[in-house]
């Protein structure tokens, strides 16, 4: 408690000491701004400082800030256009090669069906051929079951003549008439068939 | 005991004395020559790799540049490009100026009105003779704002010629006030640190260290007001509102 008030009290005697030692130089020699004696001195070096500046960032600093900020966006629109060209080719490329994808199936697409039709003939020619071949050995073999079938019957008629007549004979006893017997035959054959 | 206005105190160096017009080097004058001499230093070996890929100095370098150039554009346009060298010099100037200031044992140059005023007064001349060669006398229509009842005239176009004729006013005392009144708060602050003692010393010591960061960015932000006026009133004298 004690030590605060302490520190306390010296506080205040030093902000009041402070304060008045303040004040009084203050009001002693004004403000050193409004010194008006120091003016002329103060104008001749600002306005040789400010032009010496302004002459420096005019003729050095800022050409070469803009010289080099120029660069790069010339750079910048270079390589952007560098890329769009690249980026155009890119795409003719990409069509030419479509474009050939496109005619290389279209002419596959051609040649299969060429192949398709071809085949498709040559299968119907064949076919056609076989079907004529087939056909005419089936007639061939049909007249010639017929030759035989009438050979057949024609001897039929022979033997049946011989075995009716040696039947008759046989049966009477005595030679029998052959005509008689063969157009008996050939009435009851006729009627068989 | 220190006193918070001495920091302003201008000290005669080398007596200089150019045909009865007193040009004493002072501390004033080698803060301008630190000044001119930081901001070369700083450009140009920022700018010495000319990098196509920047590095943090050209960065900064840059920077700087674009940062005014863009400014004048959106406040001027275009018409605005001839005088980026005068608004960037204006600009690089004051603030490496409060900057400066803010070091220790600096001596701010922008907290001396009559350093202020005569930058303001080359804006404010510049400006008018700009305007007046755009538009020779077409440009005191200025004075005569459009779409008021000619009733009025009489008491608008006085107000309008004392508002413009106290631009440089204004302009000057802004950036000088500013610099005056951040500089003398944080030696008032500083000058409480010992007298209040070890326990205290510490609550205004806390305050200086919060106020040299404020400091910091009055530094910048009155450079920055001085210049974006100065880019309004050259759109002014172009284009006549």
């Amino acid at each position: 408690m004690r030590v605060l008030n302490k520190a306390l009290i010296s506080g205040l005697v030093g902000t009041t000491t402070y304060l008045t030692a303040a004040v009084a130089m203050a009001a002693d020699g004004g403000l050193p701004q409004l010194d008006v004696s120091t003016y002329s001195s103060q104008v001749v070096w600002l306005v040789i400082s400010f032009v010496a500046l302004y002459a420096l960032m005019s003729t050095v600093a800022l050409p070469r800030i803009g010289e080099v900020l120029e660069e790069r966006q010339n750079k910048i629109d270079d390589n952007l256009a560098k890329a769009e060209d690249l980026k155009a080719q890119a795409e003719a490329a990409a069509s030419a090669y479509e474009q050939s994808l496109a005619s290389a199936r279209s002419q596959a697409a051609d040649a299969i069906r060429e192949v398709k039709e071809k085949a498709s003939t040559e299968a119907h020619n064949r076919q056609a051929k076989l079907t004529a071949q087939l056909s005419e050995s089936i007639k061939q073999a049909e007249s010639s079951i017929n030759k035989a079938k009438l050979e057949a019957l024609s001897g039929i008629k022979a033997v049946a003549v011989d075995v009716a007549t040696a039947a008759v004979s046989k049966l009477i006893n005595e030679p029998a008439n052959e005509n008689a017997v063969s157009s008996a035959v050939s009435t009851a054959l006729k009627s068989r068939t | 005991m220190a006193n918070p206005i001495e920091q302003f105190t201008i000290r005669p160096l080398v007596e200089i004395n150019l045909g009865g017009l007193d040009a004493t080097f002072t501390n004033a004058s080698a803060f301008m020559l630190l000044t001119v001499a930081t901001v070369t230093l700083f450009l140009s070996l920022s700018m010495r790799g000319r990098a196509l890929v920047p590095g943090r100095w050209q960065s900064m370098a840059e920077l700087s540049y674009e940062f005014i150039a863009g400014l004048l554009r959106d406040n001027v346009g275009t018409e605005g490009r001839r005088f980026f060298p005068f608004v960037f010099t204006l600009f690089m100037f004051i603030l490496f100026a409060n900057m400066l200031g803010l070091m220790p044992y600096g001596f701010t140059i922008t907290s001396h009105i009559i350093v202020t005023f005569v930058l303001a007064i080359v804006v404010f001349i510049g400006v008018t003779a700009v305007g007046i060669m755009r538009h020779g006398l077409k440009f005191f229509s200025y004075f005569v704002p459009s779409g008021v009842p000619a009733a009025v005239l009489p008491l608008m176009i006085p107000i309008e010629i004392i508002s413009y004729l106290s631009r440089p006013i204004s302009l000057s005392v802004r950036l000088f006030a500013n610099m005056t009144a951040g500089h003398i708060m944080m030696k008032v602050f500083a000058g409480f640190v010992i007298p209040l003692g070890i326990f205290g010393g510490w609550a205004p010591l806390g305050v200086d260290v919060l106020l040299v960061g404020f400091e910091f960015l009055v530094a910048f932000l009155q450079a920055y007001v001085f210049t974006v006026l100065t880019c309004l009133y050259l759109h002014d004298a172009i284009h006549l509102h």
